[in-house]
């Protein structure tokens, strides 16, 4: 039997005697390793921050990308009833099936019969494609770009329905003016009657 | 001699408080400043809420030590079917307690005149008398021989730990620690060997007064600068000692699980925990004694600075008693720190590397670095 020689390959890392004199590399990596705690620590001592994570949820990041695809909102009619029409398209296309919706009938309005009695996304199985926002024909749905408050102790915690979805406040969206510039009646109309006309027992979900 | 008792007694209690101290806060230290290398903020969740209040207590994470304690001290005691229950139960102890009586022998302040300390108490002054002690558990000449006699002896418990795990890969950790402390032991002893060809003896107190001098005029007479090269090798041989990356292969979790204490539960596996802890800053005492001048400022003696040039600034015994208690604290803790920082910055070592590193390189060394000691302290006493 041959004895074991080990395969030699073309590229094989050599070292300069430098290097292999180790000490020299060893302080070399240690002086990296203390200054940069040197320098988080001198910044912890000032008060100000010497790190880059955060201390989440207490505390979160304000430099998410713009287009960032954080949680879902629901945006609404100038009366503050969503926009959403229940055609169940962004749950259809959901990859991960984690939109539903309960279809209800509204006489009152005439243009906008179907409305969704329930509405609910299950974060624990979301995967923040953002299909939904293109699926929707109404603009009903979109993604802004701060993250839902997630961290919870129970599962169950992580479906969000109508309350927390609607929490869009329409007058600082400046990519869309809506509902009509400040200082029209609509405005007004829009800040006292701001809970949606119809279902109100189901908006009482979990705080 | 009841003076003596009370002294000595105290002298205990401090020293089995500053090395439990220093073992609860060093898993603190190491959370946290391996959290800051990294860019992190580091253990903060755990918090003492005060009772029928909502203040919680975070303290910076300080309480994880104290949770995780807690929860060593409650976790089922699971023990393995093992043949030999009572070597598996005191293999624990064997490393945990001479790592503790290594201290003893280990001066962490000067000399101590309690008379002199109470002298607003006239009658203990006078019980005391011009007695003096220096700060010390054990004041033994051959005080350096007994560190490496304890020292060797948390062999036999990481042996004795593997042997008797009935598991392979406590075995086989057992084995590598075996073999590397005893390599590495080596080592070490052969760099002090310079340091005692230089100052001449092993007793721990006079090297650390021979470390309050002046070379060249300007620098103190610490070892660090007598002995460089053997202050590198020692360091790296203690880390090694204490199986700590990046000598951790005994307990290399991607190879040995957790090598001789793979079997080991609750707060046995505590004490291995708590044991290596302690011994980092063990290290760092050693270390300062006799590399960083022991519980000395620079160019400061047991009556006050004397500074190059013959320039005497006398303290008060008080404050001097103070001052090296707390400066031997802080070398100890900078040396601790410093371990740390090691800890979070090397890669581990291949087995073979390891012994290779020992053996050929290490060893090689150390004996050169003893044999130009000993040709210059001949040329100089010539």
């Amino acid at each position: 039997m041959k004895p074991y020689a080990r395969k030699q390959y073309w590229n094989k890392p050599t070292m300069s005697w430098w290097e292999r004199a180790y000490l020299p590399e060893i302080l070399r990596g240690l002086s990296i390793t203390g200054g940069v705690f040197l320098t988080n620590m001198w910044h912890w001592m000032t008060f100000r921050k010497g790190a880059l994570t955060t201390y989440y949820p207490e505390e979160t990041r304000p430099d998410y990308a713009a287009g960032n695809r954080g949680k879902h909102v629901l945006t609404q009619r100038p009366d503050g009833r969503p926009q959403c029409i229940a055609c169940n398209m962004c749950a259809t296309v959901c990859p991960a099936k984690v939109i539903e919706i309960e279809a209800a009938f509204d006489p009152d309005d005439p243009a906008h019969p179907k409305y969704p009695a329930r509405f609910e996304i299950d974060y624990s199985r979301c995967i923040f494609c953002g299909l939904c926002v293109e699926a929707c024909p109404e603009d009903a749905i979109r993604m802004v770009k701060e993250v839902p408050d997630l961290p919870t102790y129970d599962r169950q915690q992580l479906w969000l329905s109508l309350p927390e979805l609607l929490n869009w406040n329409p007058q600082r969206d400046v990519a869309k003016p809506y509902p009509a510039k400040a200082g029209t009646e609509s405005t007004a109309k829009a800040g006292t009657e701001n809970t949606p006309k119809g279902g109100t027992d189901t908006l009482k979900g979990p705080a | 001699m009841m003076q003596d008792l009370v002294v000595y007694l105290v002298f205990i209690g401090y020293a089995v408080a500053v090395l439990l101290l220093f073992g609860t806060v060093l898993t603190w230290v190491e959370r946290k400043q391996a959290a800051i290398m990294s860019d992190r903020i580091g253990a903060n969740r755990a918090y003492v809420r005060i009772p029928f209040t909502q203040i919680k207590l975070v303290w910076l994470g300080l309480f994880h030590g104290l949770a995780d304690g807690i929860k060593m001290m409650l976790k089922e005691d699971w023990r393995p079917n093992s043949y030999d229950r009572f070597a598996y139960a005191l293999a624990p102890w064997v490393v945990f307690t001479p790592v503790l009586l290594v201290f003893a022998v280990i001066p962490f302040g000067g000399t101590l005149v309690p008379a002199k300390l109470l002298q607003s108490v006239p009658s203990l002054s006078a019980w005391f008398g011009d007695r003096s002690y220096p700060m010390q558990i054990a004041r033994v000449d051959a005080g350096l021989l007994v560190v490496f006699a304890f020292g060797g002896l948390t062999i036999i418990g990481t042996m004795l730990a593997g042997w008797s795990s009935s598991n392979k890969f406590s075995l086989l950790g057992a084995l590598r620690a075996g073999s590397q402390m005893i390599s590495y032991e080596l080592i070490m002893g052969l760099t002090v060997l310079g340091l005692i060809l230089i100052y001449g003896t092993v007793d721990m107190n006079a090297i650390v007064q021979q470390q309050s001098g002046v070379l060249l005029g300007f620098l103190p007479a610490w070892g660090i600068f007598l002995q460089p090269f053997a202050a590198v090798l020692f360091l790296t041989a203690a880390i090694a000692e204490n199986k700590r990356i990046p000598f951790d292969l005994p307990e290399a979790e991607s190879e040995l699980i957790a090598g001789y204490y793979t079997e080991y539960s609750a707060m046995k596996m505590g004490l291995f925990m708590f044991a290596e802890f302690i011994e980092i800053a063990i290290i760092g005492a050693l270390f300062t004694t006799l590399f960083l001048g022991g519980y000395n400022l620079p160019f400061m003696t047991d009556e006050g600075f004397v500074l190059p040039g013959n320039h005497v600034v006398p303290i008060g015994h008080a404050a001097i008693v103070v001052i090296q208690l707390v400066v031997f604290l802080a070398k100890m803790l900078l040396m601790s720190s410093f371990q740390i920082l090691v800890r979070w910055t090397l890669p581990r070592f291949r087995w073979d590397q390891l012994l290779r590193f020992a053996w050929k390189f290490m060893f090689p060394l150390a004996l050169a670095n003893l044999t130009v000691t000993a040709v210059v302290v001949w040329a100089l006493q010539a």
